[in-house]
Formats: C-alpha cells, sequence, structure tokens
C-alpha cells in the first residue's frame, strides 16, 4: 500500500537516472526552486549538467537545470569520481547548487 | 518450412472521428514514435479527430511518416493541411515534418489529462521499451516523474517474448493468466532474459501456460510497484501504454498499489503520448500567433 497522503506542498521533482540491478541512480532537480542560473553547469566537471528550457513543462518561458540525455543512462559511471568510495564528499553539482536544488539518490 | 505464425504482434489500429468536418479548422498533430509502437494524432481545434497506432519498423522517420499518412488516409486531409506538428518518443528528434520535439514524459502527462480528465494525478506509461511514472497537476503539468529505460523487465518487449514463448497470442497474455486457481509465486528474476529461462524450467515442471503467465504478470507488477514508490501514487491513477491492454498485469498492480486504476475502454491508451504532444502543437501555434 503506497497511497500518499493529500495536503503536500506543491513541487516539481524531476528524477533522471535509472535503476537495474545493482542500485538506483537518480539526479534529482526541483524545478521549483531552480532559478537557471547555471551554476551546476559550470561546477560539473563532466558534463552531465545542462541548463535550457525544462524539458518537462515546455510552455514555460523559466529555464531549468537537468541532467544531458547522453549521460541519463550512465550517471553511475560518469558521476562515480566526484563520489570516492573512501571517504564521502558532496559532489560539485551539489556543493554549486545556491538553491538547493539538485540531490543525489546515491 | 511451417510459416511461424507472430504471436507477438498486436493489434494495430486506426479511428477517426466521423462528427468532426475538419475543414476551416486549425489542424495540428503529434508523431509518437516508440520503441515498439508509433502513432499519429490529429487534432481540429484541439478536438480529437483521429489517430493511427501501428509498429515501429527499423526506421524512425519512414515510421513516423506511415504513421501520420495512415491517420489522415480517407478523410481528404494532407500532409500540408497540418499547421503544427510535435515529435515525441525515443524517435521524436526523427520526425520529418515536425516542427519541433517534446520529451515524451511532458507529452504523457498532457495526453493523459485530456484521455482521463483533469482529475489524473499519477500516470504509469508502460511502453515498448521502457517504463514512465509521472505525477502531474490538474492541467496536466508534469510534478515528478521518474523513468526507467534501462531494464527491459516490466515492458511491453518483456511480454512479447513471453507470448512467443508459450506460443500464446499477445492480446489473450492477460486474460488467460487471470484463469488460475490460486495465485502462484511470481517469477524471481526481474530480467526478461533469465525469467524466460525461469519460465522454461517452469514449464518442464509441467506448469500449465497459464500458470507460467501469471507468475510473469505478477513479477511485472512487483516490479513495477518499487518504481512507483519511488515518486509516490495520488488518486486518480491512470495506465498508458500497451500493457495498459493487458488485464493481468493491470488487475495484479491494482491490488499491489491499493488504488483503484481508471478505465480504459475510451480511447486506446497507447495513443496518450502522440495525443499529448498534438495538444502541445495546438498550444504552441496559439501562443506564436499571439506574439
Amino acid at each position: 500500500m503506497i497511497k500518499e497522503k493529500e495536503n503536500r506542498r506543491k513541487f516539481v521533482i524531476a528524477n533522471y537516472g535509472y535503476k537495474d540491478g545493482s542500485g538506483e541512480y537518480f539526479i534529482t532537480i526541483d524545478t521549483d526552486k531552480c532559478n537557471g542560473c547555471g551554476k551546476c553547469v559550470d561546477a560539473c566537471p563532466y558534463g552531465v549538467m545542462a541548463v535550457g528550457e525544462d524539458p518537462n513543462d515546455p510552455l514555460s518561458d523559466q529555464e531549468a537545470a537537468f541532467v544531458t540525455e547522453a549521460e541519463r543512462k550512465k550517471i553511475k559511471y560518469t558521476c562515480a569520481p566526484c563520489k570516492p568510495t573512501s571517504g564521502k564528499k558532496t559532489p560539485p553539482c551539489i556543493n554549486a547548487c545556491e538553491m538547493d536544488a539538485i540531490t543525489h539518490s546515491w | 518450412m511451417v510459416e511461424k505464425s507472430e504471436l507477438w504482434r498486436w493489434t494495430e489500429s486506426r479511428w477517426t472521428n466521423e462528427d468532426i468536418d475538419w475543414k476551416g479548422k486549425i489542424i495540428t498533430s503529434g508523431v509518437d514514435v516508440g520503441s515498439v509502437s508509433s502513432q499519429a494524432v490529429i487534432l481540429a481545434d484541439g478536438q480529437l479527430y483521429a489517430f493511427s497506432n501501428m509498429r515501429t519498423g527499423s526506421d524512425s522517420p519512414d515510421s513516423a511518416m506511415k504513421a501520420i499518412n495512415w491517420a489522415i488516409e480517407d478523410t481528404g486531409l494532407k500532409l500540408d493541411d497540418i499547421v503544427y506538428t510535435i515529435g515525441t518518443g525515443y524517435g521524436r528528434v526523427n520526425v520529418p515534418f515536425s516542427q519541433r520535439a517534446i520529451t515524451e514524459i511532458a507529452c504523457h502527462a498532457r495526453g493523459a489529462n485530456f484521455m482521463y480528465g483533469p482529475t489524473v494525478r499519477t500516470i504509469l506509461d508502460m511502453g515498448g521499451q521502457d517504463c514512465k511514472a509521472i505525477r502531474c497537476d490538474e492541467r496536466g503539468k508534469v510534478t515528478n516523474f521518474l523513468m526507467n529505460d534501462k531494464c527491459a523487465a516490466g515492458t511491453g518487449r518483456g511480454m512479447e517474448v513471453f507470448a512467443d514463448l508459450l506460443g500464446i497470442s499477445i492480446n489473450d497474455v492477460g486474460d488467460l493468466s487471470l484463469d488460475v486457481d490460486k495465485e502462484p509465486p511470481p517469477v524471481s528474476s526481474t530480467c526478461v532474459v533469465y525469467a524466460k529461462t525461469e519460465a522454461t524450467g517452469l514449464l518442464r515442471e509441467g506448469w500449465p501456460k497459464n500458470k507460467v503467465l501469471a507468475a510473469y504478470c505478477s513479477a511485472m507488477a512487483h516490479r513495477i510497484i518499487s518504481l512507483l514508490e519511488r515518486i509516490g501514487v495520488e488518486e486518480d491513477f491512470a495506465i498508458t501504454g500497451g500493457i495498459a491492454k493487458n488485464k493481468g498485469v493491470v488487475t495484479r498492480l491494482q491490488k499491489e498499489v491499493g488504488v483503484k486504476i481508471m478505465d480504459t475502454s475510451k480511447y486506446d491508451p497507447q495513443i496518450a503520448g502522440a495525443l499529448g504532444a498534438a495538444l502541445f502543437a495546438k498550444a504552441l501555434y496559439d501562443k506564436g500567433k499571439r506574439k
């Protein structure tokens, strides 16, 4: 039973990534918080992030960050250098975001 | 050599709304080129006028052309009469006559909002090669989504493999899987290739075909639940895509989620994406004219 409680905050969440046999790999962007500043794009060393027209809300004029289509299916590997197994550190994209709009699921 | 019938082949369809005369109206269209099926939807002044639903071939632009040509067949419409076309789906950038492309997530939410009405909040699209869970508001705007296209388990393609293995037409899989006295445990493998191996083993043990299908449909429902958990389910809940036609999966999902799944009989559940694209085409055409 996964029915949900009502009266939740209205938010817009975009989950980019996938789930496979080894785990869940999602970069989640709260596009309500995202102001399209592009700092995550500059911070990411591997070109995972991009800013432009919100792919899931084409009628809106507000730009938002998203994960590039080429990277969506392989973020487990592309993002690995920013997530060393020895000692946890916050990835640069999350650090760069002043709006706290980015989270990682793993 | 005996010719083998193609059991995975689902029924293609097309439909025209006879009550509408398209002449003098604004014609927009949406084309959804998926991995397994392609749909084209034609709107006249924002009303559903015609659609086609057929298999995608090996060539995306060609599949898009075939779908749209079938949709306008015998209506008197010509490609030039369509003022705005949007491509969506996995082959969306390969629709030759389209003005632009929009992601299938946005299109499915918009299309489901039109098909099931503004009360739809959660949409599960079970397509040929991926599975999408989408939450939307009363206008069909996406508020949360998740897509999984890294694994074929829980997709139409997986079901095609099982239909072929058991020698049963894909259209009968759902009904047959429900024809069991007691629900068998689901097959344990989530991967289609290994699930097939497991099914072969069950058949060897003497399981009847319907019991094997029940075990597979139930495994598919289980797998999809884990996707839904991530975004949460809010009523009303609708399923689109080819698997929506498979009662075996839908019934089991409904039991596990504990929320009633909306009736799909009014429209072909496979057209949601193309319908959404056509609705966006209308909105963008109007927006462009106002500027």
